[in-house]
């Protein structure tokens, strides 16, 4: 049985991913899962230099799933690499690095600073935040934005480029095609929906951000959707995301045309999620009569 | 068995002990490692609700392998957990963060502070404190505040400390809140347990400074994970932590206690 897939010339032992902002960088799951049974750890989202995110509340649950506007919190990229990277290395899996920045010169500042990175596989570029005010989503909702970005990082980078899309676009086929003629390598998707929620009793937003992004099984139908339209779009490969809560789940993502999938907003549910998924689908390759997960993705629906 | 682990555990019992607040004791195995002041979370059959409830661990029976927890009934995922009862098995995920300081309190006159559903993680303490042998703490006193005549705990905290009560409406001890109790009471504690409202923690940390007293806070935030991945739950430092590197510090790993001096509440 195989279950190895391949993105831009890069093998994972298989398709199932971390979500970024949702594993940290591994660390805090390392308690419950082996990382090394992952295809790979996408790591919280990293900047140049520390940010401090927003005010708290910083999370609402809400029905089937949750809202948030961390504000992309992060230690800066020198802490990054001396402890999360090296973290990172004990591990047999590959790495994801999710960069966020509010100017182009804050992302390739990252970018630069990661290119002689042995450890870093791949980067997942986060165009596509909605809770940071500058910068982020201003590049992913627009496409000639979305190419300028792309094209900048591309020219820079040493690493295979995925760029990280939102859905609060109108065409995400044309964020995907943008984000492909600019040369980007793969992209990633669905980011969170942009959501509200007020606590009636006190006559307050639920967030202190007021609008977060919604993520968790209650976006699932529109992420497979999204993910079915990017990759009849383009011809690079398609990771999908949006409430993976099982091996099922992620099936349907590769029936949709995804090459690997992501577990987000689930591991808060289940620290376990991730390697769940993974066994689940290889029961389903096995009961099934599958010998080759990548034999399943995009099938004539 | 220690390190953090998510598990089915058993209700043991479960009561109502004032309106809205339950009373409950589930099997864990991991009792004998937990330091008061640590919590666990606590998972929904409803599927719609995804994330763990942070509740605070109330009293660890070490020996019988048993945890109780004493929550509040505030939306659907608690109203779910007062549903059980002996026999039924409920997902927690647990112990999670960093409890009271006990080790500080030696020699030291100690007052614990509690203020609604903050009170319950103190029962532990007191008690943990008032079994230290020689060299132990000095005086043990606890000061609760709650809403009304609605004391719950009350009477199990006078088992093991000085007992001073606090109510809003002033059916029952002190009108007024727990610093009001406090001042009234005479005590002079060289250190302070507190867990509570965050109107309530700003007011001892406040009071603690005023009077050269080490306070340790216990905080409450919304949780999302409550394993330190998702950064939900942060509080404000005066100086950058050594794991965010920014002035936010993670109240379920961090914390959820921490020293008063520490915080820009």
């Amino acid at each position: 049985m195989n279950t190895k897939v391949s993105i831009s010339g890069i093998t994972f032992k298989n398709p199932v991913m971390t979500a970024s902002g949702t594993f940290g960088s591994g660390m805090e799951y390392s308690d419950f899962v082996d990382l090394g049974r992952l295809g790979a750890v996408v790591t919280k989202g990293v900047a140049n230099v520390p940010w401090e995110g927003n005010p708290t509340p910083r999370v609402a649950e809400v029905y089937g799933g949750m809202l948030n506007a961390i504000g992309l919190q992060n230690p800066g990229v020198e802490v990054f690499v001396e402890r999360d990277l090296e973290f990172l290395k004990k591990y047999d899996t590959k790495v994801i690095v999710n960069v966020c920045g509010k100017t182009v010169e804050d992302y390739l500042e990252v970018v630069e600073r990661l290119s002689d990175e042995d450890r870093v596989d791949m980067l997942e570029i986060n165009v596509s935040c909605p809770n940071v005010r500058e910068g982020a989503i201003a590049f992913g909702q627009k496409a000639d934005a979305l190419f300028g970005i792309t094209s900048k990082i591309k020219e820079k980078a040493k690493q295979p480029v995925i760029m990280k899309l939102s859905p609060n676009v109108t065409s995400i086929s044309e964020m995907a095609k943008a984000a492909e003629a600019a040369g980007a390598d793969a992209v990633s998707l669905i980011n969170t929906l942009t959501g509200m929620k007020i606590d009636i009793y006190r006559r307050r937003f639920a967030l202190a951000n007021r609008t977060g992004g919604l993520s968790g099984p209650a976006i699932k139908p529109v992420a497979v959707r999204m993910v079915y339209e990017a990759a009849h779009a383009v011809k690079i490969p398609v990771i999908g995301m949006g409430g993976i809560a099982s091996a099922e789940d992620a099936i349907e993502f590769i029936m949709a045309g995804a090459t690997a999938v992501a577990v987000g907003a689930m591991n808060f549910h289940d620290p376990y999620t991730t390697v769940r998924v993974m066994e689940g689908i290889e029961k389903f390759m096995e009961s099934e009569g599958i010998e080759d997960i990548n034999s399943i993705r995009g099938i004539n629906l | 068995m220690s390190g953090k682990q998510k598990c089915a555990s058993k209700v043991i019992s479960q009561k109502m002990i004032a309106d809205g607040i339950y009373d409950m004791w589930l099997e864990a195995d991991f009792a004998g490692d937990v330091v008061p002041g640590q919590f666990i979370g606590v998972y929904t059959v409803n599927k719609a609700a995804l994330l763990p409830r942070p509740i605070s661990i109330c009293e660890a029976d070490r020996k019988g392998s048993a945890i109780r927890i004493v929550y509040r009934v505030v939306g659907t995922g608690t109203a779910e957990f007062a549903l059980y009862g002996p026999g039924d098995y409920i997902m927690i995920l647990g112990p999670l963060g960093n409890g009271f300081p006990l080790d500080e309190a030696e020699g030291k006159n100690v007052v614990v502070m509690g203020g609604g559903i903050g009170v319950p993680p103190l029962l532990e303490t007191v008690k943990r404190l008032s079994e230290k042998k020689t060299p132990g703490p000095g005086e043990i006193n606890a000061v609760m505040g709650y809403r009304s005549r609605d004391t719950f705990l009350s009477d199990e905290f006078s088992k093991y400390a000085g007992l001073y009560i606090a109510s809003d409406d002033g059916s029952v001890g002190v009108k007024g809140n727990v610093i009001d109790a406090l001042k009234e009471s005479g005590k002079k504690p060289d250190l302070i347990f507190a867990c509570g409202p965050m109107p309530m923690l700003k007011g001892i940390k406040s009071y603690a400074e005023e009077n050269g007293i080490k306070a340790y806070l216990s905080l409450e935030e919304r949780m999302a994970c409550g394993v330190g991945a998702c950064l939900g739950c942060v509080c404000r430092t005066k100086e950058a932590d050594s794991h965010s590197h920014v002035k936010n510090a993670r109240i379920c790993t961090e914390g959820p206690v921490f020293d008063a001096s520490i915080l820009d509440l």
